[in-house]
């Protein structure tokens, strides 16, 4: 049997595995796309209500796409983010890590597999959720660029993964503590990216910090696709950075996560109890 | 080093030596507050001292000793789940950290605890596993089917949350058989099991060994099943081995002092302390 034949089968097995995880835990799925669409309805009637709020008079449906953009992309990235992160949470959580660990695959091809679920899952969630906002605000797409959006969005991924790596050692290091920290990393992604608001209006210091986000690209390149219209030629500057982190934090992250790896096996932190 | 033939996944075997462990050590840090810890650096805990032994292809290989004496440490050494800190530990001639993808997919392992994701079916876990060592659904699915109903297990989808204690240890036991490994770990595989289902697991056991060419390493706190199964035995305690002989052999060493012994008369001659077995635990319950 082919190298390629037996990554491709390994590769399956986490796709398999997640979507049938998906399946039986149906409810808490349920729970958590609801929770997704009431947020982002939430925060698109700030937009709504903005000419009121200010009492001025404010471009309303410039304003809820905005948000919108910035709520979708949000959930899109948060979901491709927590499932690779959570990833080694889970499987110590189910105790089944030692036998993922165990089994004779490579560690890339463990994070592909729980990554091209998490970006097919990711997309699934976030057009539900753009169906159900669309509904509630008769949203106007006529001018957006939506297949430039869709393209940046899923380069956008790629740099993505890497931070979710680098976050998926932290419950290898901290076994009770680490989900709780890489919620800290996607707080502070959140908090720096320009999400809802243009990262002019964050301190100078974080504007700088700012430029190490791939939201930060993501966002950009969306509102110019989907507010503009811009075409996909004009996005492509957006997307050169995205590609370079990815290429920088994928490596960096796999490299980071096989030295923790050996660290807990050292130390004896993979396994749950016993 | 020799060649000597190579097994059904392509792997080829270096050695007709299916474990060889070399002076294997391996200590955790003390788990004292930190404080405590500081003060005294070199408090470390040693679960396996300075072990060495050797298991040769086809063989029962026992490991018994009381709890905490190091068994399951050095099964996970063995299993890549560990990294030793002194020694070494090769697999048909492959070291276990140099070759460590080589080895992975010439062992499997069963713990005590049966690890699956409950809400799973017995199937979508097994197949999970089937798929993780290379093998396509068609072939996962029919081996799946055999291997289970071997093991008396009819219900395939329903989560494994709704099956008993014993019915999950043994779909372990099947995901264990299911990648045809040519050396098994089994540590503690019939603990929690009914007397029928032990027996099936036993015979199973020894099935894999006579029909498929696998070598297992067996620990278990059942002397029975320790004198019924293996070809030899090792007792380990607090990290040491301090024994090892065949069943035969280990009951002769102490028949001066017991006319007619037992393992279990051996164990508790050899480590000086009784056996806690299922039986005592639900004493202890009651």
């Amino acid at each position: 049997m082919s190298f390629w034949t037996r990554e491709l089968r390994a590769t399956y097995a986490f796709v398999e595995r997640n979507f049938n995880l998906v399946k039986r835990y149906w409810g808490w799925e349920l729970v958590w796309i609801t929770y997704s669409i009431v947020n982002s309805l939430a925060i698109t009637f700030i937009g709504a209500g903005m000419e009121k709020i200010s009492g001025q008079s404010v471009d309303t449906q410039f304003l809820i796409l905005y948000l919108l953009v910035g709520t979708l992309i949000w959930s899109y990235l948060s979901v491709v983010f927590d499932s690779i992160s959570e990833m080694i949470t889970w499987e110590r959580w189910e105790g089944t890590i030692e036998y993922t660990f165990m089994a004779p695959v490579s560690r890339s091809t463990h994070m592909i597999g729980t990554t091209l679920f998490a970006v097919a899952y990711g997309i699934f969630r976030t057009l539900i959720t753009l169906g159900v906002v669309t509904f509630f605000f008769q949203i106007n797409l006529e001018k957006a660029n939506l297949a430039g959006a869709m393209l940046l969005l899923l380069i956008g991924s790629v740099s993505f993964i890497g931070f979710g790596i680098v976050a998926a050692v932290l419950p290898l290091l901290f076994s009770e503590r680490g989900s709780q920290m890489t919620h800290v990393i996607e707080a502070l992604l959140l908090l720096i990216s320009g999400i809802y608001y243009p990262i002019s209006v964050l301190p100078d210091w974080l504007q700088t910090v700012s430029m190490l986000s791939p939201a930060t690209y993501v966002l950009d390149a969306m509102r110019e696709a989907i507010l503009h219209g811009k075409s996909t030629v004009e996005l492509l500057p957006y997307a050169w950075p995205l590609l370079v982190m990815g290429v920088i934090t994928i490596p960096f992250g796999l490299l980071v996560f096989g030295i923790v790896e050996r660290f807990a096996k050292r130390t004896g932190r993979l396994k749950r109890s016993g | 080093m020799q060649v000597v033939g190579s097994d059904l996944k392509g792997v080829t075997l270096m050695s007709n030596v299916a474990l060889n462990a070399q002076n294997v050590g391996k200590s955790f840090a003390s788990e004292e507050p930190f404080i405590k810890r500081w003060r005294n650096r070199n408090g470390k805990r040693l679960a396996v001292n300075d072990v060495s032994f050797q298991v040769n292809r086809g063989e029962i290989y026992g490991v018994l000793g009381p709890n905490g004496s190091g068994k399951s440490t050095l099964i996970r050494c063995i299993a890549t789940l560990l990294i030793p800190d002194a020694g070494y530990i090769e697999i048909f001639g492959h070291d276990i950290e140099r070759d460590e993808m080589i080895v992975k997919r010439l062992i499997n392992r069963v713990s005590v605890d049966a690890a699956f994701f409950k809400k799973l079916s017995a199937m979508e876990n097994l197949l999970y596993a089937a798929r993780l060592y290379s093998m396509d659904g068609l072939t996962a699915r029919r081996k799946i089917r055999e291997i289970l109903g071997r093991l008396g297990i009819k219900e395939l989808n329903q989560p494994l949350e709704h099956m008993s204690r014993g019915m999950q240890q043994k779909v372990a036991i099947a995901r264990a058989f299911l990648s045809s490994p040519i050396l098994l770990l089994l540590d503690e595989p019939t603990t929690g099991l009914d007397p029928r289902s032990k027996r099936e697991v036993q015979e199973f056991v020894l099935e894999m060994r006579d029909q498929h060419d696998a070598t297992v390493l067996l620990t278990t706190h059942d002397m029975d099943e320790a004198d019924k199964l293996c070809d030899r035995v090792a007792i380990i305690d607090n990290g040491k081995i301090i024994a090892e002989d065949t069943p035969q052999g280990l009951k002769e060493s102490i028949r001066h002092r017991i006319p007619q012994p037992t393992l279990e008369d051996v164990f508790m001659e050899l480590t000086g302390k009784q056996l806690v077995v299922e039986q005592d635990l639900a004493k202890e319950v009651s």
